[in-house]
């Protein structure tokens, strides 16, 4: 069977690259405690040493639209453009094209769909930066072959929390039969408290700093129940309008399960809190040193 | 109400440049010709497919053709897709770093919580 060495659940905040790329004269206060951080957290994917990654995330209303919006959906293609022009505008991210792992792709949508998700599919996707963001991060090198999962967090009515976790624990059973001899890593990302287009966004902190502390305790102690209590469909807007992201959050936590993250940091930023998450399902999987930390949430 | 016809303009005119420019320039000429021309174009058909229906209500159409972001909020226009072509509109016009989204946002602090529903 497979091996399922890393789970990562991260922000995909879409300004880190070009932050990242600024000479430091150029580069605003924050920025070298930002790529340090980061570079930290991509030693929790590399010593995992994947073969293939399962990417999740969220189309910000760039191929999908409402006109035809799944809820959730599986990409099936043997390649993935990567970028949109208006993130090329907005973000100075770069176009890049992707591997796809077309068979683990038709596995998991077959599996998926057995075990009652009425998953969509894709043939011809261009992610956005939902999941190259998480490339630039931990894999700049963008070596690995990709399975792509959008998940609806954006255009109401949208799936509950509790069906992100599902489909969370579902996509761990998946991978964990998947006759294959390949390591699998599954990376998502989402949003803490999150304002777009709303009186409360970028302000110097997330809008929800209260929300924000407990939501970062809750994916480190893999507290899935503690989380599932407190968070709603009508509870999300009020830490800020584009907090629903935050079920991505909910979804790797399904995967991870009840368990304690092995890594779990996270950075005060403008804007939004930045957080970073790693779990390893089977640590004897893992080789070389241990990792010089295990974050500050830990 | 036709918050999906206001969110199709937003976000047909956001990933086209030349849209965007020409909204930016002259916003009531824009919309008028989009909801004649485009508004009922399925994005993916040919024109002999066009939809029949859809138009905009007059208060949605003088919010965009006034570049009423505050009108457009408080209507249920999906915030994430007016925000995005705004920034492409005017952030230009600011000299500071974020100028523009302070700005945005400081129009719209007088509105609390619940905020519109955006369901379409």
């Amino acid at each position: 069977m497979a091996k399922l060495v890393a789970i990562l659940a991260t922000t995909h905040h879409p300004f880190f690259y070009r932050t990242s790329q600024l000479p430091p004269e150029e580069a605003p206060p924050f920025a070298a405690e930002w790529v340090r951080k980061v570079e930290a957290y991509r030693e929790t994917l590399t010593r995992a040493r994947p073969d293939v990654l399962v990417m999740v995330g969220s189309d910000h209303f760039h191929q999908l639209w409402l006109d035809n919006m799944p809820q959730f959906l599986i990409g099936k293609a043997p390649f993935y453009d990567g970028n949109w022009e208006n993130e090329m505008r907005e973000f100075g991210l770069p176009k890049l094209l992707f591997k796809g792992d077309e068979e683990l792709s038709a596995y998991m949508l077959r599996e998926g769909i057995d075990k009652g998700f009425d998953l969509a599919f894709s043939n011809e996707l261009r992610v956005d930066h939902s999941i190259t963001c998480p490339i630039f991060t931990v894999r700049p090198q963008n070596d690995l072959p990709i399975v792509p999962i959008y998940t609806n967090i954006f255009a109401p009515p949208l799936p509950r929390p509790e069906r992100f976790v599902q489909l969370g624990r579902t996509i761990r059973e998946i991978i964990d039969a998947w006759p294959s001899h390949l390591r699998v890593a599954v990376i998502g990302t989402g949003h803490l408290s999150l304002e777009l287009g709303g009186p409360r966004q970028f302000g110097p902190h997330g809008p929800d700093p209260e929300f924000d502390a407990r939501a970062v305790r809750w994916i480190a102690d893999g507290d899935i129940d503690g989380c599932l209590s407190s968070v709603t469909l009508d509870s999300l807007h009020a830490p800020g309008n584009a907090t629903h992201g935050f079920m991505d959050f909910m979804l790797m936590m399904g995967i991870a399960g009840h368990t304690k993250a092995d890594y779990a940091d996270n950075l005060d930023l403008f804007h939004t809190m930045e957080a970073y998450f790693a779990w390893y399902p089977e640590p004897d999987l893992l080789v070389g040193p241990p990792l010089a930390s295990k974050g500050a949430l830990l | 109400m036709s918050k999906y016809l206001v969110n199709k303009f937003l976000y047909t005119v956001d990933r086209d440049t030349e849209l965007t420019e020409r909204y930016r320039e002259d916003p009531a000429g824009t919309v008028s010709w989009w909801e004649a021309e485009e508004a009922n174009r399925i994005l993916n058909c040919i024109t002999a497919e066009k939809t029949t229906w859809l138009a905009f209500t007059d208060e949605e159409r003088t919010a965009l053709a006034t570049h009423d972001h505050v009108t457009l909020f408080g209507l249920g226009a999906h915030p994430f897709l007016t925000l995005t072509l705004w920034i492409a509109m005017f952030e230009r016009d600011f000299d500071e770093p974020l100028g523009m989204q302070l700005d945005y946002a400081a129009q719209l602090a007088h509105l609390g919580l619940p905020y519109p529903d955006i369901a379409t």
